[in-house]
């Protein structure tokens, strides 16, 4: 979502993305004219017009897991992205009773938080686990 | 999900659906700021429309018809910047 008209966002793709990525991009390229869901969501840049690099992870019941805002010279990591919502997923799946601790990715092992792990994290988790 | 609109002259819009946030009192003295809330993790996600070009065609999109799947909504400062 950005500020410019969706006949923008039709030569962006067709001109450049489709270049890119076959087929073009697959999801819906949205237009947000004067930023007023930006403004919303609190990523609208009123002094230049235009919305930073927000991004919201939003759960199938509208709930807002997690976001991350950066300013426009850089750009954002999708793999993090996709671990993220990984992560949040397994947590949902299992009804909150699992936690993925820092630097967790499929295939690492999760925690279960209660009263026998309160204390004793680190004999069932190290530091470096939280590194690729 | 995702109601075919016409191109027309008029520039389609969109924006938020559903009440507004509450606005903060102002205080009683001093200058009237301008409160702007992030948003909340753990909290509803503002409803909106919005048209979109997606796969040749102009559409309208609503957040709110999502429900029931895992959305990623990303905002950039503009088509062709680069990152």
């Amino acid at each position: 979502m950005s500020i410019d008209s969706i006949f923008v966002h039709k030569m962006w793709n067709d001109h450049e993305l489709s270049k890119m990525v076959k087929g073009g991009v697959p999801f819906p390229m949205l237009s947000d004219a004067a930023g007023k869901v930006g403004t919303a969501y609190g990523v609208f840049d009123e002094d230049a017009g235009v919305e930073t690099r927000g991004r919201f992870l939003i759960d199938p019941d509208g709930i807002v897991q997690g976001f991350e805002v950066l300013t426009p010279p850089v750009g954002r990591n999708v793999s993090e992205t996709l671990r993220q919502i990984q992560a949040f997923q397994l947590v949902r799946k299992s009804k909150g009773t699992q936690a993925a601790p820092s630097g967790w990715k499929p295939g690492k092992m999760t925690l279960k938080p209660g009263p026998d792990l309160v204390g004793k994290v680190w004999e069932v988790w190290k530091t470096d686990m939280a590194f690729d | 999900m995702g109601e075919e609109i016409k191109a027309g002259c008029a520039r389609p819009t969109g924006g938020p659906v559903g009440k507004p946030p509450e606005e903060k009192p102002a205080a009683q003295d001093g200058p009237r700021k301008e409160v702007v809330s992030m948003i909340k993790v753990g909290k509803a996600a503002p409803d909106f429309t919005a048209p979109a070009y997606h796969k040749g065609k102009f559409i309208s999109v609503k957040l709110s018809e999502y429900l029931g799947k895992w959305v990623v909504l990303c905002f950039y400062p503009g088509d062709f910047t680069f990152v």
